[in-house]
């Protein structure tokens, strides 16, 4: 077998792994009252995480390029309370005329 | 108001929260496919691995690993450190997900950040069948970009020339501040963007997201203050 067809079911594998722990192991039953408080607070930890890491993140540096141009014309188009699919459209927009420029 | 009395959402629901990233993740999965192929990975098992991994950023680090000639142990490690996110992200849905096991498994695979984020309600619970239909939408168009950038090269050009790639964090900031109501959250935000960023120069990708979930860590409740916040009158 090629490293190709390894790789394939290694990552596939680890995927499947992780996405389907959690989900598998508790499935349908209450997290302890102590971990639903974490979980209330995970998503934004986690979205924030996001956000910093795919806006500002380069090849093992901060980078500030087109990117957070875009992230800017998202962050007027929130404030403006217009809806995520305007927000998405502007800040791939902004970003295409920055790179473009 | 109890957990059965909140608003759930349907299935199309979910679809139609999806869309507008559906296009950008069609987009992304043809410059997969186009970059798998070139690489001379072939036709077949890039579409078998965006069938079965399913999240794009460990299969670009995967196959541009291996293309460099980095090896299957960096390769795989890259990308599994990726995935690792889903282990909190899994065990945040799991008390939505029913069902036997093999059901639970398979709703755990449509698990992707954004149907991850569109299902959020934003009180840390997600509704299940958005999630679902989310993650339906979402695999199939990365099927489709996948298959369009296998077999037809690159169609629709340079997603980055595009600007598609600051959709995903354009969603995900739209999807973030509606949640910075109470200090708790504002302060797991702050942790975690601050966290993430500090790591960037030093740990290899996918460690500066995993890592940032200490920021989750602002949500803890001692059980003492629990008792007192409702001892009073």
């Amino acid at each position: 077998m090629s490293d190709v067809w390894r790789a394939v079911i290694l990552v596939g594998v680890g995927a499947m792994v992780c996405k389907a722990a959690g989900p598998v192991v508790i499935g349908g039953r209450q997290l302890p009252e102590r971990v639903q408080g974490l979980v209330g607070t995970l998503a934004p930890a986690l979205l924030a995480a996001l956000v910093a890491t795919q806006v500002f993140g380069g090849d093992h540096e901060l980078v500030l390029d087109a990117r957070a141009l875009g992230l800017a014309a998202a962050a007027v188009g929130i404030a403006a309370r217009a809806p995520i699919l305007m927000v998405v459209i502007a800040a791939a927009v902004v970003t295409a005329l920055a790179r473009a420029a | 108001m109890t957990k059965d009395e909140r608003s759930t959402g349907t299935v199309m629901g979910g679809v139609r929260k999806s869309l507008p990233l559906c296009l950008a993740v069609a987009a992304f999965g043809v410059s997969f496919g186009v970059l798998a192929e070139s690489e001379g990975f072939g036709k077949l098992a890039p579409i078998v691995m965006s069938l079965t991994t399913f999240t794009g950023a460990s299969q670009f680090a995967a196959i541009s690993i291996l293309g460099a000639g980095g090896g299957l142990g960096a390769a795989v490690l890259a990308a599994v450190l990726l995935a690792m996110r889903y282990l909190p992200i899994g065990i945040s849905v799991a008390p939505e997900l029913h069902g036997s096991a093999i059901s639970r498994f398979a709703q755990s695979q449509l698990l992707l950040d954004e149907s991850w984020a569109v299902a959020n309600r934003g009180d840390g619970t997600i509704d299940r069948t958005t999630l679902v239909g989310a993650g339906l939408a979402l695999y199939v168009s990365w099927q489709l970009g996948t298959l369009a950038g296998v077999f037809g090269g690159s169609l629709i050009g340079d997603p980055q020339a595009l600007g598609l790639d600051a959709a995903f964090p354009a969603l995900f900031l739209a999807l973030l501040v509606p949640q910075l109501r109470n200090r708790r959250t504002r302060t797991a935000a702050l942790i975690g963007a601050a966290v993430a960023l500090s790591l960037i120069p030093f740990a290899r990708p996918g460690v500066p997201v995993i890592a940032a979930t200490v920021g989750c860590l602002a949500g803890w409740r001692s059980r003492g203050v629990d008792h007192s916040v409702e001892s009073i009158p």
